[in-house]
């Protein structure tokens, strides 16, 4: 298909795609402005309800602001769990109190005003003030007597927030933000498509999706608590979390409505399952009832991750299918933009590795109900009981079939903010992207060899050294395609007209920071410097500098980028920028002394923030509430955000259908593309990224422009000036 | 709007849609399967010597529900070529039968699923084993060997009466079904005069007993595993009888409309089905013939 003549394929079809710019300058939500012409779209569309219209909806587009809304709102709950840990760190058992929190700001405020010099005397540290017995304070009646006494975090419910941080960040933050909402909404419009393959099936997974958020977040409200066992839940831990007879009783309990926990019951019968195990509870009143083991937290978690799992298949089969079949005529391999290759890969990394972590949660949720041990060793005792089960299962099972799964994962989350990336540099450099072709090349050997590096998270399980030594070696052998698209987004710089819009602001703060966290897990790859730094604060600051300033900066960018399609309007400049300079700021400032800490040794899962071994890194442990501000006024600073995006989508300067002045296809659609998309069909006639063609009137050449001659052009790769295209500017 | 090449093939690709999609599916379910498979090595191979049961099961069980997954195959063929020859009595004929082995396989798992629920492993412990040994021989019973964690044997049977002080339990005697491992003299020594008679019982004191269940997941690894892998398998099934039962019925209205569309939609079920036999075809040997 890519090497047909332009005016071959074009000449079946009875007109060019281009559309007036003039067009989509409507912002409504039904789209008749624009299908108008088109009987099929304006009828079919009458007829749908709100329920069909905008809940259960088939349309790519909607189901694509569906993931986008719930996505985004999970990622600031995500953070807000995270926000709640950062108090213990910072001020390890000290009450969450009013009074505490404006004794540490004015103690803080003076240290400042000492130390400029307007302060004579040092301040003295704020001693805790204990909550009134007779008068909790307000987040003990949020999280309950059991999660917070007195205001006070009990180690477990530190751990149920880690947990749950993980979990939903991973999870239902940025998967669905990044590769679900952005999939669904672009890669159809970019490949010149009506819609996905299967469109029901892809409500499907919508609704999917939606269930296992409901569990995973309902799982907060179970007797118990919600998983406690870290977001990758290694066993034996999870598998024996909350059984009756090892579990404290803890509660969410709003405003002590809800029963407690007060006996329990041993599920490790000697006869048969514990299947129908049972905590007995009661009412406040006193009336005793029962909960069953399957809703208990580690279970509730497990079922709602066989949920999302079920839902990202039937997602990623959508894709595939989507991008190999339905791309418009003349729309070949090698013309498709970034942003949809990073996609298909992403989709075939979801497809292949998810369901090892599918097959794993049966087994667990099997040890936890059925009373298997197929994570469980002989000879386990927990608490100074020996387990009476049977015995003859192994860990290392559990992180091997997690990190099969886990591993990939991180290429699920980073490779669609690559995409976005690259997608924003060439628009907005406007010059086509360096070395498209090796960039998709790296993408395909990423996308293979990241199957085969999981291993490296388990180095000091005690696998074996030729085992960690085969991993080692496909560990730094990925860094090589991932340094080729980094460098690659780098060098389409050189020599462009930057413009630097607020996707591209998103986009410049991507590269170094993205680079900071690749760079800092080379250390991470070799086994010795990894046994030191494993499971350290080191740890925790690589991956969040590769995801947090990473992903998420480029999932800042794609909504800024491609909001004008969805909506027909732009988000403000200037609230971006209040949102993003504090946001970049605040962002080092959290993550960059973890590396400090980590390297002093700090371990990353104590939940006193490293006070117990205080002689051991006690040069370190003042960043703590450094760090903690610093994420506390993050949470203040996306707030801007919040409103901008909110806002603008009714109130938005309205735009034309192509404000970007871009060359991929989902701009020649109108804005916002109607039930159909585009108006009349589609035709590619060259590749994804025309900017600045020397002889061309304007610096940007849509894809779906016709060639100017009516002679056939042989065609075979993305640049046709390829010389143009891959030049360094001379150097003289 | 309308979603391209639903019914008729993409030129450069040869499949439409749903072809595409099902090999996807069945790719990840490749991975699924794969991951259980995995784990049945690893807790086979890392297993205490003498603890991972070999022979447990009724090979002809297996056998039969083998044969009758392959024949499965060829009457979903059947129906799809009915379908494709416009022959709509012939269709419904095989897809009826396609329906009835899945059922007729589901049936008689289910028999093996409950001989695994009514019988029950006791381990009694090392020290007591001079006590029961004698008699166990005596009844031509198969008991099995140590297990080095918990030292204790192995014997199995249906459980009678159970009193806080006793258990009394018929021990099982069938080798093809439950085989001791035991040395092979002892075994062979044995004498098979019970058989037939009237029910022999055996008394265990509750206190010899180390652990005791019904041969469910709890009892063992190799049941966890037998457990999880044909009851994802028996899932798989039900999907797919499901699925047929839908186009043999309302399903089988679209025939009259569009039956190129039908006979796509059997085509993919089809290839899900014989995906499922392939996957039975590995479940066999590994758990029945080893």
């Amino acid at each position: 298909m890519d090497d047909l003549p332009p005016s071959l394929e074009a000449s079946a079809l009875p007109a060019p795609a281009s559309v007036p710019p003039s067009r989509g300058h409507g912002g409504g939500h039904d789209g008749d402005g624009h299908g108008g012409g088109h009987g099929d779209h304006g009828h079919e569309h009458h007829e749908l309800g709100f329920w069909r219209s905008y809940i259960f909806s088939t349309d790519h587009k909607v189901i694509g602001i569906q993931y986008l809304w719930g996505g985004l709102a999970f990622l600031y709950f995500g953070f807000g769990l995270m926000l709640l840990m950062r108090w213990q760190i910072a001020f390890p058992r000290e009450p969450l109190t009013w009074i505490n929190i404006s004794n540490h700001l004015a103690y803080q405020w003076d240290q400042i005003w000492y130390h400029l010099g307007f302060l004579s005397n040092a301040p003295t540290t704020p001693v805790p003030v204990p909550a009134d017995p007779n008068d909790p304070p307000l987040i003990q009646l949020i999280f309950g007597k059991d999660q917070m006494p007195g205001g006070i975090m009990t180690p477990d419910f530190y751990n149920t927030l880690g947990a749950m941080h993980g979990t939903i960040m991973v999870f239902f933050g940025i998967v669905p933000v990044a590769f679900a909402a952005f999939g669904n909404y672009v890669m159809p419009l970019q490949i010149g498509t009506v819609d996905m393959a299967f469109p029901r099936l892809n409500m499907g997974s919508v609704i999917l999706f939606f269930l296992s958020a409901v569990l995973m977040f309902g799982s907060l409200l179970v007797p118990g608590g919600a998983a406690k066992s870290g977001w990758t839940s290694y066993t034996p831990l999870a598998a024996i979390s909350d059984q009756p007879q090892l579990i404290t009783p803890h509660f969410l309990n709003l405003f002590g409505q809800l029963p407690v926990l007060v006996t329990t019951e041993t599920p490790f019968h000697r006869d048969g399952y514990s299947l129908f195990g049972m905590h007995y509870l009661t009412w406040s009143q006193g009336h005793a009832f029962k909960w069953p083991l399957w809703l208990t937290g580690q279970s509730v978690w497990i079922i709602a991750m066989a949920f999302n799992i079920t839902s990202s298949l039937l997602s990623s089969v959508n894709f595939i299918t989507t991008i190999v079949q339905l791309r418009a005529k003349g729309m070949g391999w090698m013309r498709l933009s970034f942003f949809v290759w990073t996609q298909f890969v992403t989709a075939f990394l979801l497809l292949l590795a998810f369901p090892p972590l599918e097959a794993a949660a049966f087994m667990q949720l099997m040890d936890r109900l059925a009373g298997s041990s197929l994570f469980c060793p002989e000879g386990l005792v927990v608490g100074g009981t020996p387990l009476p089960n049977s015995g003859g299962g192994t860990p290392l099972l559990w992180q091997h079939l997690f990190w099969f799964l886990g591993h990939p994962e991180v290429y699920v989350l980073v490779l669609p903010g690559l995409g976005i990336i690259a997608e924003i540099v060439a628009n907005n450099a406007r010059k086509p992207i360096w070395g498209y072709n090796q960039m998709v090349y790296s993408l395909l050997v990423l996308g293979f060899l990241s199957m085969i590096v999981w291993a490296h998270h388990m180095y000091l399980t005690g696998m074996g050294t030729a085992v960690s030594s085969f991993f080692q070696l496909t560990t730094i052998i990925i860094s090589v395609p991932t340094m080729v698209i980094l460098s690659s987004l780098i060098i389409s710089l050189w020599g462009g007209s930057i413009r630097f819009t607020s996707p591209m602001l998103w986009a410049t703060a991507f590269l170094p920071l993205f680079g900071i966290g690749g760079l800092t897990g080379i250390p991470l790859a070799f086994n010795a410097p990894d046994t030191f730094l494993h499971d350290s604060y080191y740890i925790i600051a690589h991956f969040h500098y590769v995801i947090a300033p990473g992903t998420i900066f480029a999932l800042f960018a794609g909504v800024h980028y491609w909001y004008p399609k969805a909506t027909g309007r732009m988000m403000s400049e200037f609230w971006n920028k209040v949102h993003f300079w504090p946001t970049m700021i605040l962002m080092n400032c959290i993550f960059f002394p973890m590396f400090l800490q980590g390297m002093a040794g700090m371990h990353r899962r104590g939940f006193d923030g490293g006070a117990t071994y205080e002689l051991l890194n006690k040069n370190v442990l003042g960043w703590n509430w450094f760090i903690s501000e610093s994420a506390w006024l993050m949470g203040l600073a996306q707030i801007p955000f919040i409103i901008n995006f909110a806002f603008s989508w009714k109130y938005g300067r309205k735009v034309s259908d192509n404000p970007w002045e871009a060359t991929t296809l989902e701009w020649s659609a109108p804005s916002p593309p109607p039930h159909g998309n585009f108006i009349g069909p589609v035709v590619a006639y060259r590749g994804p990224y025309e900017y600045s063609v020397p002889g061309d009137p304007t610096d940007f050449t849509p894809q779906s422009e016709p060639p100017a001659t009516s002679k056939p052009i042989h065609i075979s790769g993305p640049h046709p000036q390829d010389e143009r295209s891959v030049g360094f500017p001379p150097l003289t | 709007m309308e979603i391209p090449y639903t019914l008729t093939a993409r030129p450069d690709t040869g499949l439409y849609n749903g072809k595409l999609g099902i090999w996807l599916f069945l790719a990840s379910e490749v991975m699924l399967f794969g991951a259980i498979f995995t784990a049945y090595l690893f807790v086979r191979l890392g297993a205490s010597d003498g603890t991972w049961p070999d022979h447990i099961q009724n090979v002809w069980y297996g056998f039969a529900n083998t044969c009758i997954l392959i024949t499965s195959s060829i009457t979903m063929v059947w129906a799809w070529v009915a379908l494709k020859e416009r022959k709509f009595n012939t269709y419904r004929l095989a897809l009826g039968l396609t329906i009835l082995c899945g059922l007729v396989f589901l049936s008689i798992k289910a028999v093996e699923y409950y001989s695994k629920y009514e019988h029950f492993g006791f381990f009694i412990k090392q020290e007591a084993m001079d006590k029961y040994q004698p008699e166990l021989q005596k009844m031509g019973a198969y008991y099995g060997a140590v297990n080095p964690f918990w030292k204790g044997f192995e014997v199995r049977g249906h459980l009678h009466e159970e009193t806080p002080e006793h258990f009394v339990i018929v021990p099982d005697q069938s080798p093809s079904y439950l085989v001791n491992f035991a040395p092979k003299d002892k075994a062979d020594s044995a004498p098979q005069a019970s058989s037939g008679g009237e029910e022999q019982t055996l008394t265990i004191d509750q206190s010899d007993v180390v652990r005791y269940g019904r041969l469910l997941p709890k009892y063992g690894t190799y049941y966890a595993i037998y457990f999880l892998v044909t009851g994802l398998h028996a899932l798989h099934i039900i999907g797919g009888v499901v699925v047929m039962t839908y186009f043999l019925t309302i399903g089988a209205r679209m025939y009259k409309r569009s039956p190129e569309q039908l006979s796509n939609r059997i085509e993919v079920t089809g290839i899900f089905w014989h995906f499922v036999d392939l996957v039975w075809i590995t479940v066999f040997p590994i758990l029945y013939l080893t």
